[in-house]
C-alpha cells in the first residue's frame, strides 16, 4: 500500500472519495508523522483530535453518500497566525502566549467547511516578521533539507517556515501561509514546494493576526500546483467582515488548469538581474524561460524600472502599518500582562510590550513609529507610498506587453540558521524579488525548479495581473511538468 | 537622517516599549542602518504621483442597518470578549489605578 503521508491534497481527496482509504487512516498517518517530527519544531501546538474529528465527519458523510467538500479528508497545518476557536493562537509571540480565540478566522472556517482537518498550529517568524524563521518566541524551525556534506541546521525560510518545513517533510500534505512581503513564496522556494499568494483581497483577513494590513494575504502551500489550486479555491471568497475583501466570484482554478501556453507572452523583467544573485539562480531562470517557451509561450523582455526601490519602500510601509496594528497589545484585553509592583497604566503598557515582543518586532515598531511621527511623515511614509504607486504602475505597464512575469523567487538558496543575523538589512534583502508583487497586490507563486550544487532547492516565481491567479497557476503548471522536480529531503528527524 | 540614543528613547516611549540603556545603545546603529538604506527613496522622482494607500481598486461597503446582522461580529459577546483578558472583573477589563 502507498504510504499515505507521501500523498498530496488531490490524491488524498480523490482516494477518500473513491474509497481507496478512509479519511481517518489519512489523519492517523499524518498525526503519527507530526508526532515523530518534533525535531523540526514546525508546530507550536499539535491538534491530533481536530484532525481525527474532521476525518470521522468526512467518513460518515461518505458512508451517507453525501457530497464531499473540495478538501474532504485532507489534514492540513494551520499557520499560527490564523485565529482558531479553542486552540491557542500566538503569532509565535510571547505577548499572545495562551491566547485562545473564541472565534474562528474566515479562512480556517472555510477550510473546515470544505472537509479539511487541522494537524496543529504551525510555527512562524514572530508576527510574520522575518525571512528565516528565527524570530519565533517558540524557537527556530529547522528545514528538513540539509546542505550536501553538512549537518548544519538550515533555514526553512520565513515567515511561513513551519508551513514550508512541514509540507516539505511530508508531515502535512498542505498548509496555510500568509504573505506580506514574500512570506509564502520565499519559504516555498527554500524547501522545494509550491506556494501562491493570491491577489490582495481574495482571501479574507478576518481572524488573521494583522501585520501590515494593506499587504497581508493568505494563501496555500503544498507540493504541487494542482494542490495549490484546490486549496486556494477553498480559502478564497468574499467576506463582508473584511472591508478589503474582493466582492468577486471565485473561479474553479483546478478545473481550468491548462499548461498549454500557446498565445501567451511571458515577461522577463530586466531589472531583476541583480548583483549578488547566485549563478545557479540565474541559470534556473534561463531554464525556466526555455520551459515556458517549450509550453508554447513567447518570451518578451519587460522593464520594471522601480524594482530597486520596492524593498526600501516596503520597509517603510510595512513597519508603519505594523506599529499601528500592534498597538493593540497592551496587556489589557488579551495576552500577556506585565505589571511591576506599584506602577500605573502607562508603565504597565511599556513593561508588557517590552516583555512580550521580540527584538525584530520591536525594531519594526520603532521604525514604524519614527516614520509616522510628526516632521518625518512626508519624508518617509508619503514618499514610500508614492514609490509604491510607481512600483504598481511599472507592473501595469509591463502587463500591457505580457500575460505573466517570470523571475527568480529568491536571490539565494536556503542558508544555515544563525548565518545571517549580524545585520537586519542582510536578511531583508532576501525578499528583494518577492516584495514588488506584494506592494502591487498581484497574484504571485513560487514553484520548485531544480536543485543547486549543494543539493538545495531553488524556486521560480510567476507574477500575474490582478485577479489572474489562473494565468499564474497555468504557467506554474507548465514549469512543474517540465522541471520534473521530485527531490525530497532525506529523513533525519 | 539619523537617530541618536535620545531620539530612540523618545520613539520607544511613544511606542510604549520600555527599553534599558543597553537596549537603546544596541538599537541606535541598527535603526540607523535601516534609515540610511531607505534614504535612497529620496532619489525617486515622484512628481505628480499620488501616494498609494489601497492597492486593488475597491469601494467601501455599508452593511445593512440591522442589529447583529452577522452574529460573529454582532453584540452580546461580553463573556467571549473578556475570556482572554489578563484581569477581567465584574464584566470589565481590569487595569491598575489610573487616578490617584
Amino acid at each position: 500500500m502507498t504510504e499515505l503521508t507521501s500523498l498530496g491534497v488531490k490524491e488524498i481527496r480523490d482516494g477518500v472519495r473513491d474509497g481507496s482509504f478512509t479519511a481517518r487512516e489519512v489523519a492517523e498517518a499524518f498525526n503519527t508523522a507530526v508526532a515523530e517530527a518534533a525535531a523540526l519544531n514546525a508546530f507550536i501546538v499539535t491538534t491530533p483530535d481536530h484532525a481525527l474529528a474532521a476525518a470521522d465527519k468526512v467518513d460518515a458523510a461518505r458512508a451517507a453518500s453525501e457530497t464531499l467538500g473540495a478538501m474532504a479528508g485532507v489534514p492540513i497545518g494551520m499557520k499560527d497566525l490564523f485565529a482558531t476557536h479553542g486552540v491557542q493562537t500566538t503569532a509565535a509571540s510571547h505577548i499572545l502566549e495562551g491566547f485562545t480565540p473564541r472565534y474562528e478566522s474566515t479562512v480556517s472556517q472555510k477550510l473546515w467547511d470544505a472537509g479539511a482537518g487541522m494537524l496543529g498550529k504551525l510555527n512562524l517568524d514572530q508576527f510574520a516578521m522575518g525571512s528565516s524563521n528565527e524570530t519565533s518566541y517558540f524557537g527556530n524551525v529547522t528545514s528538513p533539507w540539509k546542505k550536501a556534506g553538512s549537518n548544519a541546521a538550515m533555514s526553512p525560510g520565513g515567515s511561513s517556515g513551519g508551513s514550508s518545513a512541514a509540507v516539505a517533510a511530508r508531515i502535512a500534505p498542505a498548509a496555510t501561509g500568509t504573505d506580506t512581503g514574500g512570506s509564502i513564496r520565499q519559504p516555498a522556494a527554500f524547501t522545494g514546494i509550491c506556494g501562491i499568494k493570491p491577489t490582495y483581497g481574495r482571501c479574507s483577513r478576518w481572524g488573521v493576526v494583522a501585520f501590515a494590513s494593506s499587504l497581508d494575504q493568505a494563501g496555500p502551500m503544498a507540493r504541487s500546483v494542482e494542490d495549490c489550486a484546490i486549496m486556494l479555491g477553498a480559502m478564497a471568497g468574499f467576506d463582508p467582515k473584511d472591508a478589503t475583501s474582493l466582492q468577486m466570484d471565485v473561479p474553479d482554478w483546478e478545473a481550468a488548469l491548462n499548461a498549454d501556453l500557446r498565445g501567451k507572452k511571458v515577461g522577463i523583467p530586466r531589472e531583476y538581474r541583480m548583483e549578488g544573485t547566485d549563478q545557479a539562480i540565474l541559470d534556473s531562470w534561463e531554464q525556466g524561460k526555455a520551459w515556458l517557451k517549450d509550453a508554447g509561450a513567447e518570451i518578451v523582455d519587460v522593464s520594471l524600472p522601480h524594482t530597486k526601490y520596492a524593498l526600501p519602500a516596503y520597509y517603510i510601509v510595512a513597519p508603519a502599518e505594523a506599529s499601528s496594528n500592534l498597538a493593540r497589545y497592551d496587556g489589557v484585553r488579551y495576552g500577556l500582562r506585565d505589571l511591576p509592583e506599584g506602577v500605573g497604566l502607562q508603565d504597565m503598557y511599556a513593561a508588557t510590550r517590552a516583555a512580550g515582543f521580540g527584538d525584530e518586532v520591536k525594531r519594526r515598531i520603532l521604525i514604524g513609529t519614527y516614520v509616522l511621527s510628526a516632521g518625518f511623515y512626508d519624508a518617509y511614509y508619503t514618499q514610500a507610498q508614492k514609490v509604491r504607486a510607481l512600483v504598481a504602475r511599472d507592473f501595469a505597464r509591463a502587463f500591457a506587453e505580457c500575460d505573466v512575469i517570470l523571475a527568480p523567487t529568491t536571490p539565494t538558496a536556503s542558508f544555515p540558521l544563525g548565518s545571517m543575523n549580524e545585520d537586519p538589512l542582510t536578511m531583508y534583502l532576501n525578499d528583494v524579488f518577492a516584495v514588488p508583487a506584494s506592494l502591487a497586490g498581484l497574484p504571485a507563486m513560487s514553484v520548485p525548479a531544480t536543485i543547486n550544487a549543494d543539493g538545495l532547492p531553488l524556486g521560480l516565481q510567476l507574477v500575474g495581473r490582478p485577479f489572474d491567479e489562473q494565468g499564474v497557476l497555468n504557467a506554474g503548471l507548465a514549469i512543474q511538468q517540465r522541471a520534473g522536480f521530485t527531490a525530497k529531503p532525506e529523513k533525519w528527524w | 537622517m539619523s537617530v541618536d540614543k535620545a531620539t530612540v528613547a523618545k520613539i520607544a516611549s511613544l511606542a510604549r516599549i520600555r527599553m534599558d540603556d543597553a537596549e537603546l545603545e544596541r538599537m541606535v546603529p541598527e535603526l540607523n542602518g535601516i534609515l540610511q538604506w531607505v534614504e535612497q527613496l529620496g532619489e525617486v522622482d515622484v512628481t505628480g504621483i499620488e501616494p498609494m494607500a489601497a492597492v486593488i481598486p475597491n469601494t467601501l461597503r455599508l452593511r445593512d442597518d440591522v442589529v447583529d446582522a452577522d452574529p460573529l461580529t454582532g453584540g452580546g459577546k461580553r463573556d467571549d470578549v473578556l475570556a482572554n483578558a489578563p484581569a477581567a472583573e465584574h464584566g470589565f477589563f481590569g487595569v491598575p489605578k489610573v487616578i490617584e
